[in-house]
């Protein structure tokens, strides 16, 4: 226990020395954040988008406005109806037209919605159609793209100092001899590994938290659900993905070739996981494939809590995807791990 | 006196190359062993194998008549040729850290005392000079308080004066009852500190026995070198053990007076002629050739 706290200290303190590093994983990810704030502040776009549900009448007038986008939903079962007006909810969509059940949704909190209503009532007093349209009113605060990029940004901040910060470490250590001294005394290569691990999952925890509720000061980003359950997710997922450097830090001896191999692996993982994009409308091999993918667990979780509000039960499946793949990592890396 | 360390009949092959190829020898406990021999000889993979970092592929090690354990791991020292320290931590940092690893380990102060690193004790680890490092690594060797410490070239690259104060740092931990085991490309060093001495070569001993007990046993008398204008000019027949080596004729003689005037007698001119009693030196090159290694 002695050493592994001695260890602790001492990686803990490596970091916190090394100044490009710390303010690097502090800054770095803000910048992003901020960046993303200021370039899509003003993305909502001159075009209203309209969600149609079911299928219109031939001579819908409404229909042929061109400063509107359509987006056609031909499926209506319940669960689609419901996520269509979830996302009128979220000001993704400006409003969605039920042609089955004859209503509109709009949201009340939206600028665009009373320009809308007055452009969709005109256009059916000049149709001659039977049906009348009733509007149903629905309330929410818009979800900003920032809002939704956040988890993503500090996910990928955490991939990042999680794979580099254990991983090259440990090949560096390798490399140069570290770990053959630390072969030399009684400590454990458990002990020092874990010991790694733990002052690792400290500092991401901490940076990332650093992070949020920095960025968060200024930008208030949307929280529905528990900060609790948003800190169990986080520490799930650092503790994963430090597994993943693990892995590839049990037996690399070189750091260009680890380096390489990080990238490989962290770059396609953060494009699949659905960082910056959504990856609703990806083709259905992908968006499988992301599910195998530990940030997709954690970001998909981290925005189910922060905009949908998630309890435990929203993101239990994230939480235990994350908990197998920390499992099947940490056992593969103990298998093949060597101090030379 | 008892035997602290056994080494028995050691095998270690790299791919092509075997690096050890059949070594034995035993230490008598508090003495300082000397391992020399050229680059490559394999002396940093036998000194890896006796510190139980390398598994050898034949052969024991056999410590205080126990093959080695965890409990050998608690009394070893060990300071080995090329270790970074950890980044970013200071002297004194490193010293606990490694103090953390171990049991019973040596008081803080003493092992700064012992060491002379007081001077530098909150300098980062990437800061230090050559000697400085070396002291560090050495301190770092003797926190266990170890009966046996390994020096895996300690001296290499210190300029005259470190290396001097780095000596009376072995002799001090030897005097306090450890067993030294030393590699050392430096014969001066080996012939100062080192009761006993193997000279390895291709992965085997080529001798093993004291310093002088070795000279003795190979150099009888003096070495006399005579520098030659023109090598093929010699038309005498050479005596005995002779040789021009270098554009000098060199031979042994345990009689002076009488191997000059022999070759007064021949017609040589003894211009610029050198004799000096032969050291650990000679006795390497004698050994193990002196052909260039790649």
């Amino acid at each position: 226990m002695n050493s592994f706290i001695a260890l602790f200290r001492a990686r803990t303190l490596e970091f916190v020395r090394d100044r490009g590093t710390f303010f690097w994983n502090m800054f770095f990810p803000m910048i992003l954040v901020f960046g993303f704030a200021l370039a899509l502040s003003d993305a909502g776009t001159t075009v209203f988008t309209v969600g149609l549900i079911g299928e219109p009448p031939g001579d819908f007038d409404f229909l042929s406005i061109e400063q509107i986008e359509f987006i056609r939903y031909p499926i209506h079962d319940n669960a689609t109806v419901e996520s269509v007006v979830e996302r009128v909810r979220r000001h993704e969509l400006d409003m969605v037209i039920h042609f089955d059940s004859t209503e509109f949704y709009l949201n009340s909190e939206s600028d665009t919605a009373p320009l809308l209503r007055r452009i969709f009532e005109d256009s059916q007093t000049r149709d001659d159609g039977p049906a009348v349209f009733h509007e149903r009113q629905i309330s929410g605060q818009p979800i900003r793209y920032v809002d939704w990029v956040i988890p993503g940004v500090i996910g990928m901040n955490m991939l990042f100092s999680c794979l580099f910060g254990v991983g090259f470490v440990l090949v560096r250590y390798r490399k140069n001899g570290v770990l053959k001294r630390l072969k030399a005394t009684p400590v454990s290569a458990f002990s020092f590994v874990s010991a790694q691990a733990a002052s690792r999952l400290s500092i991401v925890f901490v940076t990332s938290t650093v992070v949020y509720a920095g960025t968060n000061a200024l930008l208030n980003f949307s929280m529905e659900g528990s900060y609790l359950l948003l800190a169990i997710l986080t520490l799930l997922a650092i503790v994963c993905m430090i597994s993943i450097g693990l892995l590839f830090a049990s037996r690399l001896r070189s750091e260009e070739l680890a380096g390489g191999v990080m990238n490989l692996v962290s770059f396609p993982m953060i494009i699949g996981s659905g960082v910056f994009f959504s990856l609703e409308g990806a083709p259905q091999a992908l968006q499988t494939a992301s599910r195998f993918l530990p940030l997709t667990h954690f970001v998909e979780g981290a925005r189910a809590i922060m905009i949908e509000g998630a309890g435990l039960s929203g993101i239990f499946t994230n939480l235990i995807a994350l908990a197998v793949f920390s499992l099947v990592f940490i056992a593969a890396s103990a298998l093949v791990f060597r101090w030379d | 006196m008892q035997d602290i360390l056994v080494v028995n009949n050691l095998v270690k092959q790299f791919r092509q190359v075997r690096a050890v190829d059949g070594v034995s020898f035993s230490l008598s406990e508090g003495i300082c062993f000397g391992l020399l021999g050229p680059n490559g000889a394999g002396k940093t993979t036998t000194i890896e194998i006796m510190e139980g970092i390398l598994a050898p592929d034949s052969g024991s090690i056999l410590y205080r008549g126990r093959p080695i354990d965890d409990e050998f791991k608690k009394r070893a020292g060990i300071q080995f040729q090329n270790t970074s320290l950890p980044d970013y931590l200071t002297v004194a940092e490193t010293i606990r850290l490694f103090q953390a690893f171990y049991p019973d380990p040596r008081p803080f102060d003493e092992i700064v005392e012992i060491c002379s690193l007081s001077d530098i004790l909150t300098r980062d680890n990437k800061k230090l000079s050559g000697g400085q490092r070396q002291r560090l690594l050495l301190a770092i060797a003797i926190v266990p308080q170890p009966d046996i410490v390994f020096l895996d070239e300690p001296t290499t690259g210190l300029d005259p004066q470190a290396r001097r104060n780095f000596w009376d740092l072995i002799r001090r931990i030897q005097s306090e009852g450890a067993t030294i085991v030393l590699t050392t490309h430096y014969m001066d060093e080996a012939h100062l500190l080192c009761d006993q001495i193997a000279i390895m070569d291709h992965g085997r001993i080529l001798e093993i026995d004291a310093p002088q007990a070795l000279l003795d046993r190979h150099f009888d008398g003096v070495l006399v070198r005579i520098p030659l204008h023109d090598p093929q000019s010699i038309d005498f027949p050479l005596p005995e053990g002779a040789a021009i080596r270098h554009g000098a004729l060199e031979l042994t003689s345990t009689r002076l007076d009488e191997t000059v005037r022999n070759l007064l007698t021949v017609g040589l001119s003894l211009d610029g002629l050198s004799v000096h009693k032969p050291t650990l030196e000679d006795l390497f090159i004698k050994l193990t050739g002196n052909t260039l290694r790649a």
